[in-house]
């Protein structure tokens, strides 16, 4: 075959693929939009997004306390995880000797790969009882255990993103600074981080999506009951948790007003992204 | 005129690699002082032992003594930072943080805790007046030291340097990125500096270390063969192999 059929025949074929992608995405949002129509219809998109009650057997589907839940549980976790795992890059990038971090590393990317049910088994028979003896009441599903099992989550994609990015700093930067008579932690805090800051924000909002997105870890832990996350010792129910706890047993209005749950989930997700864009693109 | 830094029987290795063998050397304060040799030759090694840029190569290993005004800056009691201090660097390629020109300045007497001793806008004026590039950014202090040209990010490197008031300016090929109109402009301001400083500089430039440099010291192999007035050392050679070096016989 000549060179260039080749040449072209590959071009052709990996723009069918890139352009198939991106049209399952836009078929999937399609679909999830015509399953919702009806519940938008009826109920009406207002009533759903910020309606506080969410009793299908009543006819009210308000998701207001789910998105509180997914939002405050998603912003906790972030609390926790991004000092530790900003911690643990710099100390894999900057501190750890190399036959530390030979084992260290592998360790934390080992830990994304952890299906996540079994992060809410642990979840489940170590953190509830501990924090249900602290809080002395409930069973310890709640908010705050739904958030330390998400950060333990988030962790690794952070930690491994972020010292990616610090150790693609420029190494003439951190000769610099140590020329200028900088010490170490200066270097780190004063250059290296805010040189790779841009890597670690996108390291964060990657860590976001996937904590939105957690489904499975958050039934286990977090109670799901359809309220307000009041107390971080309470329960709550996250978007996800809503759709696939109740998916099974809804009809007619019911099952489209969890298809609206998807869809204010997959907006959700795509803002954070275009955030996350945005916040990558912007100059130094 | 009085040895500013000597060193005593330097040794340099990089784990099992010689990069130095016993370089013992004297350079003059108020003086500019080239070290040239072919690639390899552990002239940049050299330099950056003495600052100690070399401390945080793994595996590396220094032994004998570098004394800057008779202080041994590798006794156990000095304080790397007090001999960066002391000692400032300009690098092969310019090095400007990613941060505006104003920042660039005074990162070296923030880190060093000065900010309050001294205004800093005078500080930033007054390196940038002794690197010549005040003219040129004035007006333009916020800018992004990354949005200067070549020549002016290596000035705007050497005011950076300037600004903690070092007795020694350490340079490593500072002119190799440069075009010949900014590479003359390092040297002016070389011959300008060194009055106040005294001036180290590699290059891999000849013609670059005859017009610029009042001494001159040719390495090869890790060695330093040859060590004298940059006059004498270009026209009266007492080495065969600086002879052959300067000739362009090799290297």
């Amino acid at each position: 075959m000549p060179r260039y059929f080749v040449d072209r025949l590959s071009r052709h074929t990996v723009s069918i693929f890139g352009i198939a992608a991106f049209l399952i995405l836009v078929l999937i949002a399609l679909f999830i939009l015509k399953d919702s129509l009806p519940a938008l219809k009826e109920v009406g998109l207002i009533d759903i997004l910020f309606g506080a009650k969410w009793y299908p057997s009543h006819g009210s589907f308000g998701i207001l306390t789910m998105l509180a839940g997914s939002v405050v549980t998603t912003l906790l976790a972030l609390a926790i995880a991004v000092p530790l795992a900003l911690g643990c890059a710099i100390f894999l990038a900057e501190v750890a000797p190399p036959r530390v971090r030979s084992i260290t590393r592998p360790a934390v990317e080992l830990l994304v790969g952890i299906p996540s049910v079994v992060y809410g088994l642990v979840g489940m028979i170590v953190l509830c009882p501990f924090i249900a003896r602290l809080s002395g009441t409930g069973s310890g599903s709640s908010v705050l255990a739904a958030a330390i099992v998400l950060a333990i989550m988030v962790l690794p994609t952070i930690t491994s993103i972020s010292e990616d990015n610090l150790r693609a700093v420029p190494v003439h930067y951190k000769e610099g600074a140590f020329a200028l008579g900088a010490t170490h932690w200066q270097t780190i805090y004063h250059v290296l981080l805010p040189a790779a800051r841009r890597g670690i924000t996108a390291a964060v909002i990657l860590g976001t999506g996937r904590a939105i997105g957690e489904t499975m870890a958050m039934i286990m832990v977090i109670g799901n009951s359809p309220i307000f996350p009041t107390s971080i010792f309470g329960p709550a129910r996250t978007l996800t948790g809503n759709i696939a706890v109740e998916i099974a047993s809804a009809t007619g209005i019911h099952e489209s007003a969890l298809f609206v749950t998807g869809l204010v989930l997959f907006i959700l997700i795509m803002l954070i992204n275009g955030i996350g864009l945005i916040a990558y693109r912007r100059r130094v | 005129m009085n040895p500013k830094i000597q060193t005593k029987e330097l040794d340099f290795h990089y784990g099992k690699v010689q990069a130095l063998k016993k370089v013992t050397l004297d350079i003059k304060e108020h003086q500019v002082t080239a070290l040239i040799g072919p690639s390899g030759c552990g002239k940049s090694t050299f330099l950056r032992t003495l600052n100690r840029m070399n401390d945080v190569i793994p595996n590396a290993r220094l032994e004998g003594a570098v004394f800057l005004d008779g202080l041994n800056i590798y006794a156990p009691e000095v304080d790397v930072v007090e001999v960066r201090k002391r000692v400032g660097m300009v690098f092969q390629q310019p090095n400007p943080f990613p941060k505006s020109i104003y920042e660039n300045v005074i990162f070296g007497p923030r880190m060093l805790g000065l900010n309050h001793r001294t205004n800093l806008n005078d500080v930033v004026e007054k390196s940038l007046r002794a690197s010549g590039l005040w003219d040129e950014v004035k007006d333009n202090l916020g800018k992004s030291g990354m949005a200067l040209s070549g020549g002016q990010q290596q000035r705007l490197c050497i005011a950076r340097a300037l600004a903690i008031e070092p007795e020694i300016i350490l340079m490593d090929e500072p002119c190799s990125s440069l075009d010949p109109i900014s590479t003359l402009r390092i040297e002016e301001l070389m011959q300008e500096l060194k009055g106040k400083y005294t001036i180290v500089i590699v290059t891999h430039n000849m013609q670059q270390a005859a017009r610029a440099s009042d001494w001159t010291g040719f390495f090869l192999l890790g060695e330093m063969v040859e060590y004298g007035p940059t006059s004498e050392i270009f026209s009266r050679p007492k080495d065969k192999r600086t002879e052959d070096y300067i000739t362009g016989r090799f290297g």
